[in-house]
């Protein structure tokens, strides 16, 4: 990888170390934000009206202005 | 002047019975208005005066003549339909087949947000007390513009401007901050298409609900033939003075920052036109196809070609109505410039720069992204198409007024829609006329003296006051007269309407 070349070489043990750090970070944060969406999908879930198809349907409206 | 100006909305509410698609609207809507005129209005409840009321005004100069007016434009004859005024200002009615709510005059773009908020509730409330009614069905009703089968209803904006400002130029240079807007204004759409009959599997989703319906640039029409500059011209106000600019091309927002910088930006744009500083041409090739061009690419890179020759996305050109707004507000105002005036240029230039880098970076302010990030959040889960009904279903339902199936209330009561006010200031605003207009003095007699005001509107009140034969009119014909600093202190000491009355006319 491009980034990685350019780091200097000293001290590679720490970058790498670091970098397990950043990657483990975003992992989790990727989790986090999996799970977030899963609950809040889950909350709309409950709230859509049933027969989507139906209920979609049946909204006919008059023209307005 | 800045974002600071006479301005308000009208918002006509999507409106089903339940389980009966086939039930007449027009009865629907009279429930709603009447239920809550019926358990709000005293004794008595006033009319609304038609007296002042020109629709067939052309701001071009010209009358339409009544006999080649399509039925549907002649709003100012009374139809015997629910019509009420409420004690924070705002008219309470049926408009076609839909309730309307058409807000009280304000000044800032933050109590644009407040009165029109405080419509929905009103709304809510209002079918909340049509479901009381003994042997009712519960009536539904939806903050959108489209049923996705070939209607649409406005939630239009009203910005009074000044007489002396060439309709010319405010067509020059609005049309084309109107093409662009969409990209913070949108309240998004599943469906393209008049009828969404143009929605295929891959392709479904559009930045806002009303562009399809706009068919040429300039007209008076509301209900066909869509202008994207509306040309009605009934000022409400003195005509030698000022001039109402009717906007018919916007969504019906729910999230108050769309709202906000809705009517902050437009504000500002206005001002320039009035004051003639917008020094170059942005005009658009093709406005109409632009606009719906630019409304079904949600990735905002769709070009937009200028009559210089100049191809740009929509944002870009937002970019370019920004620049000159912060160049005019410096000039004119400095250091000086209102507290408003900042905020909506720092939050206007915010948006636009991250809907430049990323549109879901926005997923927290604006109506069509928040809209649009939990519909790509349904896709991937559930590998949806775009023509799935349950895509369609969410779209409809995040307009649901309701607070426990609205998911727009869901995403805002999650936290992820941002809000500018907290319920309490809405929950007031459903009563309290605000402080700064004429609609003070409207609200405020409505609620003091229900039982004397037979008639009212925007530039009158009507009185009916015991042993006085004829009614007595008074008339409220500049926006700005009638405010609390006016006429608080003598509405507060005047125990009767009488006593009022005879005050001011003395």
């Amino acid at each position: 990888m491009a980034q990685e070349q350019k780091q200097p070489r000293k001290s590679s043990q720490e970058e790498t170390a670091s970098e397990e750090v950043v990657e483990t970070d975003v992992a989790e944060r990727k989790e986090t934000i999996d799970e977030d969406v899963d609950a809040i999908l889950d909350e709309i879930d409950e709230v859509l009206e049933t027969n989507a198809e139906d209920f979609v349907k049946s909204f006919i409206q008059k023209g307005g202005q | 002047m800045s974002v600071r100006r006479v301005m308000g909305t009208e918002v006509e509410y999507g409106i089903s019975v339940q389980g009966q698609p086939a039930a007449n609207p027009m009865v629907a809507s009279s429930q709603i208005v009447n239920a809550y005129a019926s358990s709000t209005a005293r004794a008595r409840r006033a009319r609304w005066d038609f007296e002042e009321e020109s629709p067939l005004r052309d701001a071009r100069g010209f009358d339409m003549a009544r006999q080649v007016a399509d039925p549907s434009q002649l709003t100012d004859e009374d139809l015997g339909l629910a019509n009420v005024i409420l004690t924070n200002g705002a008219r309470l009615y049926v408009d076609h087949a839909h309730p309307e709510y058409s807000s009280p005059e304000v000044t800032t773009p933050l109590d644009v947000v407040r009165w029109e908020k405080a419509g929905e509730q009103v709304m809510l409330d209002a079918s909340r007390m049509a479901a009381q009614v003994p042997g009712s069905t519960p009536i539904l009703l939806y903050k959108n513009n489209t049923d996705n089968k070939g209607a649409s209803y406005g939630a239009h904006e009203n910005y009074l401007m000044r007489r002396s400002t060439q309709f010319a130029e405010i067509v020059r240079h609005l049309t084309p901050f109107f093409v662009s807007r969409q990209v913070v204004t949108g309240a998004g759409r599943v469906g393209i298409g008049q009828d969404g009959r143009d929605t295929s599997p891959e392709r479904g989703f559009q930045i806002s609900q009303r562009s399809d319906y706009f068919e040429v640039e300039v007209g008076l029409e509301t209900t066909l033939k869509r202008p994207i500059i509306n040309t009605r011209d009934e000022p409400h106000a003195d005509p030698a003075v000022y001039r109402r600019l009717h906007v018919i091309l916007g969504d019906a927002n729910l999230a108050e920052i769309s709202i906000y910088l809705k009517a902050g930006t437009t504000a500002l744009v206005l001002a320039m036109i009035e004051d003639g500083f917008i020094d170059r041409d942005l005009s658009v090739e093709g406005a109409v196809n632009s606009l719906r061009e630019v409304s079904h690419d949600p990735t905002l890179q769709q070009l937009i070609t200028l009559r210089d020759g100049r191809r740009i996305t929509a944002v870009q050109l937002q970019l370019e109505y920004l620049e000159l707004a912060r160049k005019y507000v410096e000039d004119r105002y400095g250091a000086d410039a209102d507290e408003q005036t900042v905020d909506v240029l720092a939050r206007w230039e915010s948006v636009l720069t991250r809907l430049e880098r990323d549109p879901m970076e926005c997923a927290a302010e604006l109506d069509w992204v928040a809209k649009l990030k939990l519909l790509n959040q349904y896709r991937d889960r559930d590998g949806l198409d775009w023509d799935d009904a349950k895509l369609h279903l969410i779209d409809l339902q995040y307009a649901d007024l309701r607070p426990d199936k609205g998911l727009y209330h869901r995403l805002a009561g999650a936290g992820r829609i941002r809000r500018l006010l907290d319920d309490a200031a809405i929950e007031a605003a459903m009563h309290d006329p605000p402080v700064d207009t004429r609609a003070y003095f409207r609200g405020r007699c409505l609620d003091k003296y229900a039982d004397s005001v037979a008639a009212a509107s925007w530039d009158s009140v009507i009185f009916d006051l015991p042993g006085r034969e004829s009614l007595q009119r008074v008339p409220t014909i500049d926006p700005l007269r009638g405010t609390r600093a006016h006429v608080g202190e003598l509405i507060d000491r005047s125990e009767t309407a009488q006593a009022l009355v005879a005050a001011i006319t003395r």
